[in-house]
């Protein structure tokens, strides 16, 4: 007895249905949806002259300030009604704030037994001597993991919107960049073979010191990030994409995120259930220490690293 | 219970701290000055600009109350742990989730700015809305 269906038993199911969508073969979308086309996007010079014109004729005619009184008094309403409400909400905030309790005090209602549980306890608990630190990464670690997503997020939305997929497309738009920028500027070469390498390191080492230090994955991963902008700006996107294309900054970012999502995952299973935690916390001020820290910093690093240098080159270039 | 011990006898009269409390203070008019661009910029990304001066005057807020007036960043030094030797750490991780979230939104926000002028060749938002409603959208 063959496990195997009929084609026409097969035809029915659900599978047969998904794989055919996803083969392109059929559109669900199509003859059941209505669906309004945009209108062409024009890239003629004469098209945009023609329609600057055309705006500016409307702009006259709508924006006639001196024969539409209406919209004049309008005008001058709204800015003065705008400036109005930011005086009260001023004045309202500032009120609010003077009732507030005074700066510094240290019996204020804020400084409860939470803050004062991180820091008699925090280091014992997570291995950081880096109170912030510990309290983020262990503590609110599921925060900071919505963080990094809300980061990967971001640059997905980045991505559908500016991502220039067709190739010639991409050469206008290349050539379009250099056009406003001096092509191998000396003195910029220069200072970034000397600053890139500095910088670098010196975000390496922020975020290997994230538990140790001030510091940490979000400003050592920034730090990586401006280096790499750096790099690109004084060179070329060719020069960076000898290290990092898409595929790299695939990989890096996809598995960062999982990684400190399967971290997670192990930290919050054996805590809730009470089973013994079996990830050493070492001796507090050692480089190698603190558990969970040193890795979900790492990954949260490569996360921010990659996130700051697509921005850039999204906005740039339209790709990676 | 340390922390219910705040009371009026200490010092701190309702409604009189406001020169005391003046980093809040510039925080709050840091904040209707962010709100202010918002409303009477039509430029996109004067806009955006002020989005962000509101999001600093909140980190600035916060950053203000966390401080504590002679005590140290959080960060064990000299194996001291009392509580009586550090700032509160937590507003200051607040600030970090600011900081990221602020970052992303302004991307999201700058990438659609991009898409509006390549489709409309203008950044003031009159005449975006005015072109909108001339193709009938």
């Amino acid at each position: 007895m063959s496990r195997m269906k009929s084609e026409e038993e097969y035809r029915k199911t659900k599978a047969f249905h998904f794989f055919r969508w996803l083969s392109g073969e059929k559109d669900p979308y199509i003859g059941n949806l209505e669906m309004r086309p945009q209108k062409e996007y024009m890239r003629a010079e004469d098209s945009i002259l023609d329609r600057m014109r055309e705006s500016q004729m409307v702009m006259d005619k709508v924006y006639d300030t001196r024969h539409n009184r209406w919209l004049l008094l309008f005008r001058r309403f709204y800015r003065i009604m705008a400036v109005i409400f930011c005086i009260m909400l001023a004045g309202l905030l500032l009120f609010t704030v003077s009732y507030l309790p005074p700066t510094g005090n240290a019996s204020n209602p804020d400084n409860n037994e939470v803050a004062s549980r991180y820091i008699e306890s925090g280091m014992q608990e997570t291995g950081a001597v880096n109170i912030v630190t510990g309290m983020i990464l262990t503590y609110r670690a599921f925060d900071t993991f919505g963080e990094t997503n809300v980061l990967f997020i971001a640059t997905c939305c980045v991505m559908i919107m500016l991502m220039v997929e067709d190739a010639e497309l991409k050469k206008q738009e290349v050539m379009n960049d250099r056009r406003f920028e001096p092509k191998n500027d000396a003195i910029l070469q220069g200072t970034a073979m000397v600053l890139v390498p500095v910088i670098f390191i010196f975000g390496i080492y922020i975020i290997l010191n994230g538990h140790l230090s001030p510091g940490g994955g979000f400003s050592g991963g920034a730090t990586i990030g401006a280096g790499m902008i750096l790099y690109a700006s004084a060179f070329s996107f060719k020069d960076t994409q000898r290290f990092f294309d898409e595929k790299v900054y695939k990989i890096a970012k996809i598995s960062a995120l999982c990684v400190y999502g399967l971290i997670g995952i192990y930290y919050y299973v054996t805590g809730a259930n009470g089973i013994e935690n079996h990830i050493p916390l070492g001796i507090p001020g050692h480089i190698v220490s603190a558990g969970i820290i040193f890795p979900i910093n790492i990954c949260v690093g490569l996360e921010v690293a990659c996130t700051m240098y697509a921005f850039y080159a999204l906005f740039r270039r339209g790709g990676l | 219970m340390r922390f219910m011990h705040y009371s009026e006898e200490e010092g701190c009269k309702v409604g009189a701290n406001l020169l005391n409390n003046y980093g809040e203070a510039v925080a709050m008019v840091l904040f209707v000055i962010g709100f202010g661009n918002l409303m009477l910029q039509s430029n996109l990304i004067k806009k955006i600009i002020g989005l962000n001066i509101m999001d600093t005057a909140v980190y600035l807020f916060l950053a203000e109350k966390g401080y504590i007036t002679g005590r140290a960043a959080p960060i064990v030094a000299d194996g001291v742990q009392s509580a009586e030797a550090y700032i509160n750490p937590v507003p200051s991780g607040l600030v970090l989730t600011g900081i990221v979230v602020s970052v992303s939104v302004s991307a999201l926000m700058l990438s659609l700015t991009i898409r509006l002028y390549q489709r409309y060749h203008t950044l003031d938002l009159d005449e975006i809305s005015l072109q909108l409603k001339k193709e009938g959208l």
